[in-house]
């Protein structure tokens, strides 16, 4: 009866201490957002009549494809590398081994814009990569390469590999290294041990290294408005375009709306994934 | 399986920490640049791009308004992050689960979704000045990592210490001055830096919130590189760079760099 009471006060003493947080977060997040999304379906021409107006339009559904792709790519691209790099930086020496991820943590510490800017000056008409393949004879004139999909690529994979690298250690270095020495000793070749014993149990690591990855790129701003310009609209250039520049609020909330969907769909339906196909999880 | 790992995969890391560093090389090349134009390799070296920033005004205003957007955001967000992740923690059966969750929104949720909606239904809707919605939108950007970090030191905190000096007759606020907060010292230093650095390399939610006279050096850097092309951005970045070293140096003395990368 006492400790039953000591519990209750301890739960609300538990509320107390957590209820300015929660109620900033409830009322400048949840609201905010809530409102903007319920906007939309208030609309004077019908309940889902913005939506409407949305996929009917070429351009703004192509926006929405091209915005899908470029993550999609982006984040295979950082899989990929980001994996092999991993898997040499949680096998190096005790030294060199801090150096890496050192060296990993401090391109991630550097502020988007300045790390966009970066590539803004070597994929330039007149940049350091035009004036090499110039120098060297490959190319007669500057090539285009601002303004590209490509060019957007590149500095969102920029964006993210270390992000997935980071990550990626982590989940191998957690993974026992008896396991990998009985494949082995078994007589498993290094390409066996890697396809049937690393990768399943390096598999929840990884997806929500793309979780991450995806959500991020789908998302970013800053990249696709500094390399992408005008030319490769995405959701979000398009979204602060609508707001800023046509004050389209409903058009802005819309997009805003269809972002955050595809976000926390993503985000649920590949964690229950990852914890469902965990081979470590008893 | 042999320790050592495969040459191609050394190589292909080799080019990802290559690809990762040279632009950034770059950059400090080019503000190192005598010229009036951007260029690598620089062709003179002078510091005249450093002397730039602080003689354009908007870089002056926008530094300072971002150095005390970020210490007002982090310190706000260090004042209910630390109680909130003391909650989930020491009463992690009272409390339900989706609170743990609640906190982690605002990463949760694109961060340019954000930014709007607090324009459109806070700023807009109550009239509120754009200072005060630049803090609360960089409080709550920053509060998930705050209520992260402090509840993985809390993780490792023995609640039976504190029990002890409860029983012992010490109140609990002073329990949690005298022994909680000194046990998780490191964590709340942890906390502090990236929260800052993240506050101030913020651009999707600041992106809305700005206003005549008001605006945050991400912003400031977005909106000069799309009018001038000059070295003065790269020597911004250099100085951020700076200041993103000087904390990894801090780190570095108080808690050991490996901590970031948990």
């Amino acid at each position: 009866m006492t400790s039953g009471l000591f519990r209750r006060r301890n739960g609300a003493t538990g509320w107390a201490l957590s209820a300015p947080a929660t109620l900033a977060v409830i009322g400048f997040l949840l609201v905010p957002i809530g409102a903007v999304i319920a906007g939309t379906f208030m609309d004077p021409r019908g309940v889902f009549a913005p939506y409407i107006s949305y996929f009917n339009s070429g351009f703004r559904t192509t926006v929405l494809f091209r915005t899908l792709q470029i993550a999609a790519l982006t984040t295979i691209t950082s899989l990929i590398f980001g994996f092999m790099t991993a898997y040499v930086v949680s096998r190096a020496p005790g030294k060199l081994k801090s150096l890496l991820i050192v060296a990993a943590v401090f391109p991630l510490l550097t502020g988007v814009v300045v790390r966009a800017f970066a590539w803004l000056i070597i994929l330039g008409r007149n940049g350091i990569l035009n004036q090499t393949l110039l120098a060297l004879g490959i190319t007669s004139e500057p090539l285009e390469m601002l303004y590209t999909q490509g060019a957007v690529i590149v500095g969102m994979v920029y964006l993210f590999v270390p992000l997935m690298v980071l990550s990626l250690v982590g989940v191998l270095e957690n993974i026992p290294r008896d396991v990998l020495q009985a494949s082995s000793s078994l007589g498993a070749s290094p390409l066996a041990t890697f396809w049937q014993v690393l990768l399943p149990l390096a598999v929840p690591g990884l997806i929500v290294g793309a979780v991450l990855v995806f959500t991020g790129s789908f998302t970013a701003y800053a990249t696709p408005q500094l390399l992408g310009g005008e030319r490769q609209t995405v959701l979000a250039t398009l979204l602060h375009q609508r707001a800023m520049v046509s004050f389209d609020w409903v058009g802005a909330s819309t997009i805003a709306a269809i972002m955050t969907v595809i976000t926390i769909t993503i985000v649920l339906a590949m964690s229950h994934i990852a914890r469902r196909i965990n081979p470590m999880a008893t | 399986m042999s320790d050592r790992p495969h040459p191609f995969l050394i190589v292909v890391t080799a080019l990802v920490y290559l690809f990762l560093m040279l632009p950034l090389v770059i950059v400090v090349g080019a503000a190192l640049s005598d010229t009036t134009y951007l260029t690598f390799p620089p062709q003179g070296l002078s510091l005249r791009w450093f002397e730039n920033i602080f003689e354009i005004s908007a870089f002056r205003r926008t530094i300072i308004t971002s150095l005390q957007i970020a210490f007002l955001g982090t310190m706000i967000a260090l004042l209910i992050g630390i109680p909130a992740a003391y909650a989930l923690n020491r009463f992690r059966i009272e409390l339900p689960k989706w609170l743990g969750t609640l906190f982690v929104l605002p990463i949760l949720v694109p961060e340019i979704v954000f930014g709007f909606a607090l324009l459109k239904s806070f700023t807009v809707g109550t009239g509120a000045p754009i200072f005060l919605s630049l803090l609360i939108g960089h409080t709550l950007i920053v509060l998930p990592y705050v209520v992260r970090v402090i509840s993985a030191s809390l993780a490792s905190f023995d609640f039976s210490v504190e029990e002890a000096a409860i029983s012992l007759g010490s109140s609990p606020v002073k329990t949690f001055f005298t022994i909680v907060l000194p046990n998780i010292r490191a964590g709340v230093i942890a906390a502090f830096i990236l929260a800052f650095i993240t506050s101030l390399n913020d651009v999707s939610v600041s992106l809305f919130l700005t206003g005549p006279g008001i605006s945050t050096l991400p912003i400031q850097i977005l909106a000069h590189v799309e009018q001038f092309f000059d070295p003065t951005v790269a020597s911004v970045s250099v100085l951020l760079m700076f200041l993103t070293v000087a904390v990894m140096a801090v780190v570095e003395r108080t808690l050991g760099l490996t901590f970031l990368a948990k």
